[in-house]
């Protein structure tokens, strides 16, 4: 099964297990079934319940805030994450201080599903990952889409929170096939955290969010092939609050899309200093897309994204020292 | 024009109780900044009391009422509860929001003010839109000031509720000054202009007798209840100060806008002296209350 249609059985089994959940965005309705194809279905099986709004962020997330306020269970579909800057009021402002804001917890079951990342020439307003703008707003967690992870159980799980929550799903990631990785890999999921290893205890450890992760597979493949070094990438599907619990190992690395400065590496980084400073040789390493708006041309945008090869070269700088 | 003793004394006297208190209170609030006790910022609705007044009068358990930064009346127009907005405001015991909110962000069942502006029409369209669908006739009832027209949230949420039809009483409180900006300045054309190119009805209300509105006013909100979304604009004067000590029109000028208060507490003396004094009580009370404390968070 490829994540788009996983996340896609997600939202289907959300709106038929929930008859006060819906479904907000752009250009939602089939036979077009929303910009990646990923709410295809959803309009014809739940007519009342698939909202398709007109080119309106700010509108469709207030929206949603004002569903989630009455005890309905809103969720919204961003065309792009780059939009998100136009959803940011009702979303920081209003949604996630409104669970605290008015004295007394407010159950508040909101999702905003936002398309990210580069890969496809879309160029610099439609390509970007937001992650770190969303990082330590109170009331808001922050989720990422991972092949080795059924989208239902995460769905669930952000739910269950009753706040608003940003489900950050990789475009790239979209036409992948779910839980594949290549031999001698495999993945075993404990506590909403994927690990994908060897089984051997590892040398390196590699944290990433599920959007990076078929690049960080990649990378980790070719670091046992051609280095003979074991590394157990680490993937949670909450990226913020992070919350990890690591193997001890002297090396560690974040890997993410988005550029420097203020990132959810740094705040992962951070987390593993305090928690396992004891076991580390060195510092985390931080791995980000160059500091650069994010080119249409793909030779050009090759340039600036996280790739396998950077990845790999990080974790070889990062053990060799 | 004053609430006219007509057919319905007690309903009179009601809608007059009611725009006294909130004129003492936020007087009052204004005299609590001058002397300190206030911290933080507030702003007061003299000069628009009946407002909320009018329009609570319409109102029914099930509707919704979004408020903005100016909102003291429609709170207390809506809960009679002077008390618990006071401690509110001043961070003690027994405070609506324990404190947390203050002046601009109060949340009870059925009521919810926030203070960015614009940002609540699309919240009023998501309860609208819930509210047609498990409380079928009730409606969300959203006060706006005419500064809020220059938000883009406003527009994009208007376009929904005429798409949708949704059951959404926008009543603008158009008081011809944001914060120290003159409409004319902020607000090229006009809100009736506005409403009439989403296709919205729109209606201009200048009295201030709550009675006489809500005549004019019911069966376009009977209306609203069926789906057909209302822009209620109201002409109204600001006569204090965007928020405390701010105004910088000439006090001439201010002086010159009209005043429902002089004729209402002639007419009604023991009423007026009855409200001062209970907002009075109300101060000393709240004053002398422990701070609030915010537990569940």
């Amino acid at each position: 099964m490829r994540v788009a249609d996983n996340i896609n059985a997600a939202l289907h089994s959300v709106l038929a297990g929930d008859e006060r959940a819906y479904l907000i965005g752009e250009d939602l309705l089939d036979p077009y079934g929303g910009a990646f194809k990923v709410a295809r279905g959803l309009s014809t099986r739940f007519p009342d319940r698939v909202l398709s709004t007109p080119i309106s962020e700010s509108a469709m997330t207030g929206v949603a805030a004002g569903l989630a306020l009455a005890g309905d269970t809103a969720i919204v579909e961003y065309m792009f994450a780059d939009f998100l800057t136009l959803g940011f009021d009702p979303l920081v402002n209003f949604a996630a201080k409104s669970v605290t804001m008015y004295g007394t917890r407010l159950p508040m079951r909101l999702i905003v599903r936002c398309p990210s990342g580069g890969g496809r020439g879309y160029g610099p307003t439609h390509s970007q990952t937001l992650t770190k703008h969303l990082i330590g707003v109170p009331g808001l967690a922050v989720f990422e889409m991972s092949p080795f992870r059924d989208a239902a159980e995460v769905f669930a799980e952000m739910l269950a929170l009753a706040q608003p929550c940003v489900f950050v799903e990789d475009k790239i990631l979209y036409t992948r096939r779910m839980h594949a990785v290549p031999h001698p890999f495999t993945a075993s999921v404990r506590d909403g955290v994927a690990y994908v290893g060897t089984g051997e205890p590892p040398d390196l450890v590699l944290v990433a969010p599920g959007g990076t992760a078929g690049r960080a597979v990649a990378a980790l493949h070719r670091l046992l092939i051609e280095d003979e070094i074991a590394g157990l990438l680490v993937v949670p599907s909450r990226l913020y609050p992070v919350s990890l619990d690591l193997p001890p190992v002297p090396h560690v690395v974040v890997a993410e899309d988005g550029t420097a400065g203020g990132t959810w590496g740094a705040e992962v980084a951070q987390h593993v200093h305090a928690r396992h400073f004891a076991d580390l040789a060195a510092p985390v390493t931080l791995v980000h897309a160059a500091g650069a708006v994010i080119p249409a041309a793909p030779h050009l945008e090759r340039e600036v994204l996280v790739t396998a090869g950077t990845i790999y070269d990080a974790m070889v700088r990062t053990v060799r020292g | 024009m004053l609430p006219a003793l007509v057919d319905a004394p007690d309903q009179v006297r009601a809608d007059r109780a009611a725009m006294l208190l909130i004129r003492h209170f936020e007087t009052a609030l204004l005299d609590l900044f001058a002397r300190g006790e206030l911290s933080g910022t507030t702003h007061t609705c003299l000069g628009q009391e009946h407002v909320p007044v009018a329009v609570s009068g319409l109102l029914g358990p099930d509707d919704h009422v979004l408020s903005n930064h100016r909102g003291h009346g429609h709170y207390l127009a809506r809960f009679d509860d002077p008390e618990g907005l006071l401690a509110e405001i001043m961070g003690r015991a027994g405070a609506v929001c324990h404190g947390v909110g203050g002046s601009q962000h109060i949340h009870r069942p059925g009521y919810l003010s926030t203070g960015v502006q614009g940002e609540s029409l699309p919240v009023a369209a998501g309860l609208a839109l819930h509210l047609r669908r498990h409380r079928p006739g009730a409606l969300a009832c959203v006060y706006i000031g005419d500064g809020s027209w220059g938000e883009g949230a406003v527009y994009e949420a208007l376009n929904l509720a005429a798409l949708w039809h949704l059951p959404l009483l926008v009543v603008v409180e158009h008081n011809g000054i944001a914060q120290s900006t003159p409409t004319g300045q902020a607000m090229a054309g006009t809100v009736a202009g506005r409403a009439a190119a989403f296709g919205l009805a729109h209606t201009r209300i200048t009295g201030t007798d709550p009675a006489a509105i809500r005549a004019g006013l019911a069966p376009l909100v009977a209306r609203v209840r069926a789906g057909e979304p209302l822009i209620a604009e109201f002409h109204v004067p600001r006569l204090g100060p965007h928020s405390k000590g701010d105004d910088t029109r000439p006090a001439e000028q201010v002086a010159a806008l009209p005043d429902w208060y002089p004729a209402l507490a002639a007419a009604a003396p023991e009423l007026d002296r009855a409200q001062r004094d209970r907002v009075a009580r109300v101060v000393a009370d709240v004053s002398a209350r422990p701070p609030a404390e915010w537990t569940d968070r």
